[in-house]
């Protein structure tokens, strides 16, 4: 039973960056742009967030250094596909393959230092409990702010009036500015912002989660959150649970071999990939489901006037 | 734009023309009158490395010795790197291109390597090919590597004496006679002086992946393992032990500044006397094809930086073993040793030669789960 906590307990921490990064690509999406960039924001604001905790020796500070870094180049981003009308998947492409190339560059000097350990706390009371204490409420502070993260975007998205602007322009962008409301505007924010939540996405994987800095170490966790929002619908309690399932299957795998269960190393390592597909599959089976959740202007650039 | 190109141009231009002057032997002569010969041209020496210098582990201590064997030969030497090269195609071009640069020895510094460095080897007879941790040699391919396994058993002994679980953990890369080898040397040195002890291994398919490692390590943590030992390069594992209150090795390099509570000690490989001598019997001309297996002995690898909670007792016995293995009263593995699904894969009293070592394909008693099979 303890073990299956502790496994939980990995499968959340596992998922966070996931979710982080899931819900900025959903703000993202929910405005109508589709950022591809995101692999690539993620290893900015690793590199910024590692290089911050390593000479200041401040975590918060390198999150939210990490997550300044990556709203910077997001914005750079949407400064082209919103504002320049740039195809948005070509300049995301080019922005994933640009964060990498600059990740590698500025943190050569980075490469095997080390961070002062954030030892993971344990939540007063409830983390005492059994069962739920190791499964639930004893992990990084940073790991409830990605759940109260995803309280606060359904609640902008479905009970404030921006948020249903901003819905409503991922909809309609000309119905919106027919009736007056700065679309690009919006656009434009919804890229800072959802880059900022990339940004500590990244930062997390390289300052908390393993807290070392190494080319490339997002290693691909980008565009599986890109995935998410598509296997979430554009819903934001769907992303939280697609990148916990994730994040559970990823550790479930080694836990496996652990015990020693005889199946290949290589397909358990496949199975996270084959756990997305197969769900993908399953919600396109339903041309509805997609269509309907789907912003009806996603990726369409849209020029006023 | 344009006159910033043309800065560009000319210096490059420049810069070709006066590489082309160092090398007119006229040159040399005015400034040395009496130097009989033109200074003969340095051996070039390339090396590739499949991670980065700095990952504080493996290729760390090959550009260590890279470094200290260009201070050594000082101008009779140029050497020259290309790190991260990923093991397959990639290795290949990266190697002839190394070649292609006048490079006249060649070190490969990881397993997977080998196929490219015997097809390149093939084509390049003039030049001579160094494989880390290989097993194919040809006419101008000769394979070295060091006894890790030792570094392992001993690590084992310490690892039996300081689990209060008796489950010891090992992160593994690729199941490879290499990872085997020391897989089933830590579970023996433990079980030297703990009977009791079991290993999970967990294998993460990758040499370099701190996340992966990392989580690789959590989930053997959180299945009560409590010493862990790993072959994969970076510092993650040890990391991952420090924050759960375990213990765990550096390997490879000395890593005990990542992790000071977990760290039990450092297994590290010194490779810079063998690149010496390699380096040599090129200039001497000696050099021929052999496989170079160094170990305690000759001083390659070491357990070096133990902890200073590790009792005295474990202390004096990992020093005689030492002892024992460097006058070779000592082998890691000696019969009588079973495989986990029970059978004897040496019989009582037999020391393995270093050709049973190569194949190793099994789990010794005590390590649980299957070889995962294929390649």
């Amino acid at each position: 039973m303890h073990e299956l906590a502790l496994l939980i307990a990995a499968g959340i921490a596992s998922g966070t960056p996931l979710l982080l990064a899931g819900l900025g690509l959903l703000l993202n999406e929910r405005a109508g742009v589709v950022n591809l960039g995101a692999e690539g924001l993620m290893l900015i604001a690793a590199v910024a967030g590692f290089g911050i905790a390593f000479y200041t020796g401040q975590t918060w500070l390198a999150l939210l250094g990490g997550a300044l870094a990556a709203a910077v180049f997001s914005g750079l981003l949407a400064w082209m596909v919103v504002y320049l009308n740039a195809n948005q998947y070509a300049s995301g492409l080019a922005l994933s393959l640009f964060g990498a190339g600059i990740s590698a560059f500025v943190g050569a000097a980075l490469v095997g230092k080390k961070l002062e350990i954030e030892t993971s706390e344990k939540l007063p009371f409830l983390g005492d409990l059994p069962f739920f204490g190791p499964a639930l409420f004893q992990q990084h502070t940073m790991v409830y702010i990605a759940v109260a993260l995803c309280f606060g975007m359904v609640f902008f998205l479905y009970h404030t009036k921006t948020g249903r602007l901003l819905r409503g322009i991922g909809e309609s962008p000309a119905s919106a500015h027919a009736l007056g409301y700065p679309v690009q505007r919006i656009r434009w924010l919804s890229l800072v912002i959802g880059g900022a939540f990339c940004g500590l996405a990244g930062a997390y994987l390289s300052v908390i989660y393993a807290p070392l800095w190494v080319e490339g170490m997002v290693a691909g966790r980008g565009w599986i959150a890109l995935a998410l929002t598509v296997f979430a619908t554009w819903r934001p309690w769907r992303v939280l649970m697609g990148a916990y399932l994730f994040g559970s299957v990823t550790m479930l795998q080694l836990h496996l071999q652990a015990i020693g269960i005889e199946i290949p190393t290589q397909f358990m390592s496949m199975l996270p990939y084959v756990a997305t597909i197969i769900v993908l599959a399953l919600i396109s089976r339903n041309p509805h489901w997609i269509r309907a959740n789907m912003p009806a202007s996603l990726g369409k650039p849209f020029h006023p006037g | 734009m344009r006159a910033g190109f043309a800065v560009f141009a000319f210096s490059a231009g420049t810069l070709m023309v006066s590489c082309g002057k160092k090398e007119e032997p006229k040159e040399a002569a005015k400034e040395a009158p009496k130097a009989e010969a033109p200074k003969p041209e340095p051996l070039k020496v390339g090396f590739i490395y499949v991670g980065p210098v700095g990952d504080a582990g493996w290729t760390f201590a090959h550009d260590t010795a890279r470094k200290a064997i260009e201070e050594k030969f000082g101008e009779k030497i140029k050497t020259s790197f290309v790190e991260k090269v990923p093991e397959g195609a990639d290795a290949e071009r990266v190697i002839r291109d190394l070649v292609a640069q006048g490079n006249k020895l060649v070190f490969a510094t990881s397993f997977g390597y080998g196929d490219a460095m015997e097809k390149v080897a093939k084509d390049h007879p003039e030049v001579k090919f160094e494989h880390a941790t290989g097993y194919k040699t040809a006419d101008n391919l000769r394979v070295y590597e060091g006894r890790f396994y030792e570094d392992a058993y001993l690590a084992g002994v310490i690892a039996g004496k300081m689990t209060k679980s008796n489950i010891l953990g090992f992160v593994g890369s690729f199941p490879i006679p290499e990872v085997l080898r020391n897989i089933n040397a830590y579970t023996l040195g433990a079980q030297s002086v703990n009977p009791k002890i079991r290993t999970k291994v967990v294998w993460v398919n990758t040499w370099f992946d701190p996340p992966k490692e990392s989580e690789a390590a959590q989930s053997l943590i959180n299945q009560k393992a409590d010493v862990l030992l790993q072959n994969t390069d970076s510092t993650a594992v040890l990391q991952t032990a420090e924050k759960n209150g375990k213990f765990a090795f550096g390997w490879d390099s000395d890593m005990s500044a990542f992790a000071p509570k977990a760290h039990l000690a450092s297994a590290v490989l010194t490779w810079a006397p063998y690149y010496e001598k390699a380096v040599n019997d090129v200039l001497n001309n000696s050099w021929k094809t052999e496989v170079t297996k160094w170990g305690t002995k000759e001083g390659m690898n070491d357990l070096i930086k133990i902890n200073d909670g590790v009792p005295e007792d474990v202390r004096k016995k990992i020093d005689e073993l030492k002892a024992g293995l460097k006058d070779g009263t000592f082998a890691v593995f000696k019969g009588p040793i079973s495989d986990n699904a029970g059978k004897v894969v040496l019989p009582k009293d037999e020391v393995a030669d270093d050709a049973w070592k190569g194949k190793i394909n099994f789990f010794v008693k005590g390590v649980e789960g299957k070889v995962p099979s294929g390649k």
